[in-house]
């Protein structure tokens, strides 16, 4: 502590303060702002980078705006949660429902997604009531039942939802606007997987915008005094269960989302597809990331998906036959969580803030 | 966050003017020219072709060995110079039987990997979430791996192509087989509860209507199969048609001896491979049961050799091609279906002549598919009706670790086509064990 003040950096800070007057004052627009140069360079990394990057990152944008959900339930409001594939699973399943197989739904796709959110955030005000009565495991433990019984139900409503094989789902057409605007900017048409990517990360820098104001809010800061002390918030007022059912429907609706954009991006909603694989996936995502952290959930997702087909081709690099490479990839990934766990618990979001806390101050 | 904001703004105006310097160069859209484009993963020298299998997780035991296979008779073809002079590369990935996984490497084979066609690809529930897709990219996806219906839908899906015998012909056959041989039984159906069990049904109760007592289907995944083996049992079942994957040929053994049930079973093809189902029992039994002795006596079909007939000349051959150019294990019989499929592409690349293109591939299997020899016991429905695979199964006892033919090879359509005998001979492998298929002009 004594050792702060005579470091020159925390002198620095009025001087750079002043010289950068443009910046919004408010939380809202300083959010907005990150946004928007996130919105540009998502716009240049989508157009500088091949088809199958794009479908990666369309693939990513699904897990980041699931994991960014659930950083809010367990990072910030502490309530663990195995449901969130099964979360994502009603949100791909109404999106499936109302596109249709042809894509001659009624609704436009936004809509579309809105609804599947809506009622995703319905289950989850369900599942949350229920939820705000139970703590630690006794909560795994509920979650992990939604988890396992949501695919059952669409193999139990098989003629509507398609059983085992599950729903296909149309993929989106380019729209004309979108596609004119892209030829304007760069000069080339849209694919269909490009179009997917704007459509996931367009939708993930949304969330990622409300769920930062939310953090940064009241509701955030209520959100956190319920994790770190139940009885001291409640001594100050805070209705515990209100407040837990809250994180619970606003973490559900961004499943319910992620679970729209990957029924699009997919194109088929089966229930082998949101196993309890898909739940703990998340969970790793949001812990190896960084509990609590956005940008911690945004690190969890591009591993999810960057490094299974990394260690692949190593793998087949290093010459081993395909099976054994495909073998290769769960292996590292439980290494990965493993040397996680034991040498940096805060997660990747936590390092860097370790390294870059030795250069300044954060606040 | 503060002292990020001088980054910020350096970001902001490096990207601005990339932006801008981008929209310069966007002027009027050039007409689409008509030049000789190159075809995706077609060179000189190679062609690139794709698979996606469950190499990981429930589904890898036996299905992980079919690409093995495949890629043993490619590397065969290969060292035999190959087909027009180019070398097969053959890239599989794993999908862990998720659909998910699938959309994802299916994007990585035809996008990253830049392959020509796919081929093989395993799974109804896998590979239906990548039809549309190769479809609409104009991929060629020949020869699935399923049964299901879903690729006999030329109007939907030109590019796709099923290969094996679907369910429901299989279930025809069978269905005949059983009215035949055994009229006064009292018929249960043990279902898989998807395209499998449903389409098969369709086909036992064309011949079975009024035999059939009891249709009890399973949820794959549930590997707890007591309430369905115990209402067959209750209904009185005597014989029992089975069409399910190999472990829950071996849950349904379990089952219905610990019930000392013991109707005759007959189970499809694709649930009866004793190796797997042997080496499953004795997984699922812990010890207790050490073989696929459970199996004897147990009806089933064929349409490709196997393992258990090393003089059949194809089995041969497939030895050969293993000894050669196989990786680490034995020949099994999911190997030898890898190979029979890659026979069935190599044919289809020699079909689409020295310059393959992606449409003149599908063009190819539509004009000449219906004509392929090969391992299997009757002809591919091929045309440019239908995409159907091969039309006939024969239905054959276990017994003693190897298999008894009980009937000649049986073929038969969808539908109400009736079943015949097939009229070809059986194909002789040709000398150098590679086909030779003309170019469709």
């Amino acid at each position: 502590m004594v050792q702060q003040t005579d470091r020159p950096a925390t002198r620095a800070v009025p001087v750079r303060k002043r010289r950068f007057r443009w910046r919004p004052r408010s939380t809202f627009g300083r959010h907005g702002l990150a946004v928007l140069v996130a919105l540009v360079a998502v716009v240049l990394v989508l157009e500088l980078t091949s088809p199958f990057r794009n479908s990666q990152l369309a693939t990513m944008s699904y897990y980041a705006i699931a994991a960014a959900g659930l950083t809010v339930l367990t990072g910030l409001n502490g309530q663990i949660s195995l449901g969130h594939g099964a979360l994502m699973a009603v949100g791909a399943y109404t999106t499936g429902l109302l596109l249709g197989p042809e894509g001659d739904g009624a609704l436009t796709l936004p809509l579309i997604m809105l609804i599947a959110a809506a009622v995703t955030a319905l289950v989850g005000a369900v599942v949350g009531a229920a939820a705000a009565r139970l703590h630690g495991p006794y909560l795994a433990g509920a979650t992990l039942a939604l988890a396992v019984a949501v695919p059952g139900l669409a193999i139990y409503f098989d003629h509507t939802l398609g059983g085992e094989q599950g729903l296909r789902i149309a993929s989106p057409e380019v729209p004309g606007w979108f596609d004119a605007t892209i030829y304007f900017l760069f000069a080339h048409e849209t694919p269909s997987a490009k179009y997917l990517a704007y459509l996931g990360w367009g939708t993930l820098l949304l969330v990622l915008l409300l769920l930062a104001n939310l953090m940064a809010g009241r509701v955030g800061r209520v959100w956190r005094a319920v994790r770190d002390d139940e009885v001291a918030a409640e001594l100050a007022g805070i209705r515990l269960g209100q407040v837990r059912v809250l994180a619970f429907v606003v973490s559900a609706a961004c499943a319910g989302l992620a679970g729209a954009v990957l029924g699009v991006v997919v194109r088929l909603a089966a229930p082998s597809g949101f196993t309890i694989v898909l739940s703990l996936s998340l969970l790793t995502a949001v812990v190896v990331g960084g509990l609590g952290s956005l940008t911690g959930a945004l690190l969890g997702s591009a591993l999810l998906v960057f490094l299974p087909p990394a260690v692949t081709n190593l793998g087949i690099g290093a010459g081993l036959d395909g099976t054994q490479a495909a073998q290769l990839a769960p292996f590292v990934y439980g290494v990965v969580l493993i040397l996680v766990m034991l040498l940096a618990p805060t997660g990747a979001v936590g390092v860097l803030k370790k390294v870059s806390g030795r250069r300044r101050r954060t606040r | 966050m503060k002292a990020r904001a001088p980054k910020v703004r350096n970001l902001c105006a490096t990207l601005a003017a990339a932006l801008l310097i981008s929209a310069c160069g966007a002027g009027g859209r050039p007409q689409e020219g008509g030049g000789t484009e190159p075809q995706v993963g077609v060179t000189a020298t190679s062609v690139k072709v794709g698979a996606h299998f469950p190499l990981t997780g429930v589904a890898a035991p036996g299905y992980s060995e079919i690409p093995t296979g495949t890629k043993a008779y490619f590397d065969f073809v290969n060292a035999a110079g190959g087909v027009h002079g180019r070398q097969i590369e053959y890239v599989f990935r794993d999908d862990a039987y998720n659909p998910t996984q699938t959309s994802q490497v299916v994007n990585e084979l035809v996008l990253q990997d830049q392959v020509f066609a796919i081929t093989g690809g395993l799974g109804t529930p896998t590979h239906s979430a990548v039809l549309d897709y190769l479809n609409s990219e104009g991929v060629p996806d020949l020869f699935v791996s399923s049964g299901s219906l879903l690729w006999d839908q030329p109007q939907e899906n030109p590019m796709t192509f099923g290969w094996q015998p679907d369910y429901e012909i299989e279930a025809k056959i069978i269905g005949q087989y059983v009215a035949q041989n055994f009229p006064q039984a009292r018929v249960g159906l043990f279902l898989q509860d998807d395209d499998l069990g449903r389409d098969a049904e369709i086909g036992a109760r064309r011949y079975l209507e009024s035999q059939i007592v009891a249709a009890e289907r399973y949820t794959p995944g549930n590997t707890d199969v007591a309430p369905q083996i115990a209402a067959l049992q209750a209904a009185g079942a005597d014989l029992v048609i089975g069409f399910n994957v190999p472990s829950y040929t071996a849950l349904s053994q379990l089952q219905s001896l610990r019930l000392n049930y013991r109707p005759q079973w007959i189970y499809s093809n694709i649930g009866s491979d004793p190796a797997l189902v042997g080496s499953l029992l004795a997984r699922f039994s812990e010890g207790a049961v050490t073989d696929a002795g459970l199996l004897e006596g147990v009806l089933t079909t064929e349409y490709l050799p196997g393992v258990d007939n090393p003089d059949n000349p194809w089995m041969q051959l497939f030895q050969r091609v293993w000894d050669a150019h196989g990786g680490e294990g034995e020949l099994t019989n999911y190997r030898v279906y890898g190979m029979a499929e890659a026979y069935t592409f190599v044919q289809a690349l020699q079909a689409a002549g020295p310059n393959p293109t992606r449409e003149g591939i599908v063009d190819a299997v539509e004009r000449s598919g219906a004509t392929f020899e090969g391992p299997w016991a009757a002809p591919f429905r091929y045309s440019a009706e239908r995409h159907a695979g091969i039309s006939g199964v024969q239905v054959t006892r276990i017994t003693g670790g190897t298999t008894q033919n009980l009937t000649p090879v049986l073929v038969t359509d969808n539908g109400d086509a009736p079943i015949t005998e097939a009229t070809e001979e059986p194909a002789q492998p040709p000398a150098d064990g590679i086909p030779d298929v003309q170019p469709v002009s």
